[in-house]
């Protein structure tokens, strides 16, 4: 199942409206994803799941992606997971 | 009469009778089912499918923030680890009602134990929560009573689809029993202008019909007000409206002592809405966001092309540029990347900066070429100093690379203490209220929990700000607030009384901070100050300003 790390940009973390983005997309994808982080793994299109991570700035998590296109669902997740959505 | 209290947002008096909001749902019997799981899970499906669709139209009809902040509450309802949660409960032989009050709870436990700011969304869960039971139980969703006549509206918390649609020709003023200045109830009748007292003790007593005044200046709530109380009210109403129309012009005391109000901006955007607002110049250009959403720091050139735009857009006047303010609550990956215990105690403002020189030198040089081709008066300050020796630190620098004038910022007691020694060196003193204020109460200002503390009228503050303004009248330094604080107008009075040569505000507080000013002769805003000092908390320093003010009938 493809994989990828990265590194939360967000500088609240994951929370409101950065875990809202993230797991709009997930949920968008139509596919199975999983984010992970400290070996528990939760489903990315549950926000409370993906909340109750307590995912912080700069941490790194785990995604997972099991189906077709999970390179290019992985970029567009990855992307969103590095970009500080606080920022505006 | 009788007062309750709490933390006003905003300075607005309303006067009206009360209507309640109605209390939360009762818990859900832990009975178990008596149509079995498949039905159980058919109602919730319904239900769920219902709820989300009505949050969703709220959103819609209310749009902006609140719009972003119902969708997440959507997303909460569809969210599938809930559902599987709602679920595996009503296998069990839970009711739809229980199982979703249960997972919703078990959610809520969950955020609360997390902490901080996820702590502070748990109201939002539970506010889907009854939502949800609600529409299982076929009764109307608690929320925002509705009435043909305008009333003040008290609850134990707005959430935020409450809110986002009360309807701002009815609700004459908001008071709530929980909930701090954090809260969402404040945040959106910041946002939407809203007269509201949150936090207060005693508010659930009020009765529907009960006369009131909400005064959020004061931070208080009258019942049962006298004649006296009413038409004490009607006259600060009247004199609100008023001042709207004090003409735009140069801030002044009544006895003519200039007092220049400045603007806060954080970006080169908000130029227009602050010269439209009467701003004779900027006192706090904030250039974070030139680098928050920088993964490495930007090039001299970049930056000079703002500040030049910047410059350009307050020709010939004055405009005070703030260092790169990071760290603390506004990490930054290229500056501070170590996690810190205790951020806001930690390597941040000039102490940051002093570790990576060479963004700052480059901040000051961009600033610099900037201010060499535009007719504007640059003042450059460092954030969050501390030391007479990091003071000498930052204006040798901003020297060398052509700041003509630079100064520091008072946000710390130690600097406020040696204001005298730390003016000795640098040109000018701004006191930033906001971090000075949680220095000195040891109170986290992003924490609703001691939010309390939060408080510029504190006379701790004002003692070290009187310092600070000492200090700059006997060595003939100009003395700015930039912060909260200069907003209040009757407390800008005050700081005029200490020592502050300018203030420095969101523009849409000038209009209001203008007009107060023109009450007050400088013999009297001393006096005001005197009184503030001589309290033993904020509140009393408040009190005792507003006795000292002569009823002008």
């Amino acid at each position: 199942m493809p994989e990828r790390n990265v590194v939360v940009a967000s500088a609240h973390g994951l929370h409101a409206r950065p875990a809202a983005l993230f797991t709009q997309a997930a949920a968008r994808a139509g596919v199975p994803v999983t984010i992970a982080k400290g070996g528990r793994s939760v489903n990315a299109a549950s926000i409370l799941g993906v909340i109750s991570l307590g995912i912080d700035h700069g941490d790194e998590v785990v995604l997972a992606v099991d189906g077709e296109g999970a390179d290019e669902l992985l970029d567009e997740l990855t992307g969103l997971l590095t970009t500080d959505h606080d920022a505006s | 009469m009788s007062a309750l209290v709490g933390t006003g947002i905003g300075r607005g008096i309303a006067i009206g009778s009360v209507l309640r909001m109605p209390d939360p749902l009762p818990d859900p019997a832990t009975t178990p089912s008596t149509i079995g799981p498949d039905s159980e899970k058919e109602r919730v499906t319904g239900a769920l499918a219902s709820t989300g669709a009505d949050i969703r139209e709220r959103g819609e009809r209310a749009g902006g923030k609140a719009q972003e902040v119902l969708e997440a509450q959507v997303l909460m309802v569809d969210d599938p680890t809930l559902r599987s949660d709602v679920d595996s409960r009503i296998d069990n032989g839970a009711t739809a009602e229980r199982a979703v009050f249960e997972a919703f709870a078990g959610f809520k436990e969950m955020l609360i134990g997390i902490g901080g700011y996820m702590a502070e969304r748990a109201a939002d869960l539970d506010d889907v929560s009854q939502r949800i039971i609600a529409r299982l139980n076929g009764v109307a969703a608690p929320g925002v009573p509705e009435s043909d006549t305008p009333f003040v509206l008290v609850a134990r918390d707005l959430a935020p689809a409450d809110t986002a649609l009360l309807d701002l020709d009815k609700v004459l003023a908001v008071v709530t029993s929980d909930g701090g200045p954090t809260s969402h109830t404040a945040i959106l009748a910041r946002e939407k202008s809203i007269t509201a007292v949150v936090g207060v003790v005693g508010a659930l007593d009020l009765n529907d019909g009960d006369v009131v005044i909400v005064d959020a200046g004061a931070g208080a709530v009258t019942r049962d007000p006298s004649a006296d109380d009413l038409a004490a009210a009607e006259h600060a109403i009247a004199e609100n409206a008023r001042r709207g129309s004090v003409p735009i012009g140069p801030g002044a005391l009544a006895d003519g002592t200039a007092v220049p109000l400045l603007a806060n901006l954080g970006s080169v955007d908000a130029i227009d809405k602050a010269v439209a607002a009467g701003a004779e110049g900027v006192g706090l250009f904030r250039t974070e966001f030139l680098f928050l959403d920088a993964t490495q720091a930007p090039s001299v050139s970049s930056q000079y092309a703002q500040y030049s735009k910047l410059l350009r857009g307050f020709a010939g006047k004055k405009v005070v540029v703030r260092a790169l303010d990071a760290g603390a609550d506004k990490p930054l990956a290229f500056l501070n990347d170590a996690a810190e215990e205790n951020p806001a105690l930690g390597l941040r403002g000039l102490r940051a900066l002093r570790a990576n020189e060479q963004i700052l030198r480059d901040q000051l040089t961009a600033l610099a070429r900037a201010d060499a081709e535009t007719d504007a008066d640059l003042w450059v300050m460092a954030p969050m100093v501390s030391t007479v020796e990091e003071t000498r630190y930052f204006v040798e620098l901003a020297t060398e690379l052509g700041i003509k004038t630079a100064g520091v910022m008072v946000e710390v007691p130690s600097s406020a203490l040696l204001a005298d020694r730390i003016l000795g060196e640098a040109a000018f003193a701004s006191i930033g209220t906001n971090d000075l204020t949680q220095y000195t109460l040891a109170a986290d200002r992003l924490l609703g929990s001691v939010a309390s503390f939060q408080d510029p009228w504190h006379p701790a503050v004002l003692k070290l700000v009187a310092e600070v303004g000492k200090a700059g009248a006997a060595l003939g330094k100009s003395v700015g607030i930039c912060g909260e604080a200069a907003a209040d107008p009757l407390l800008a009075v005050v700081l005029v009384g200490l020592g502050a040569t300018s203030l420095s505000m969101s523009p849409s507080a000038i209009g209001d901070v203008r007009a107060e000013l023109l009450q007050h002769t400088r013999e009297q805003a001393v006096r005001l100050a005197d009184a503030a000092l001589g309290a033993d908390d904020a509140r009393g320093a408040r009190d005792a300003v507003n006795a000292l003010l002569v009823p002008q009938t």
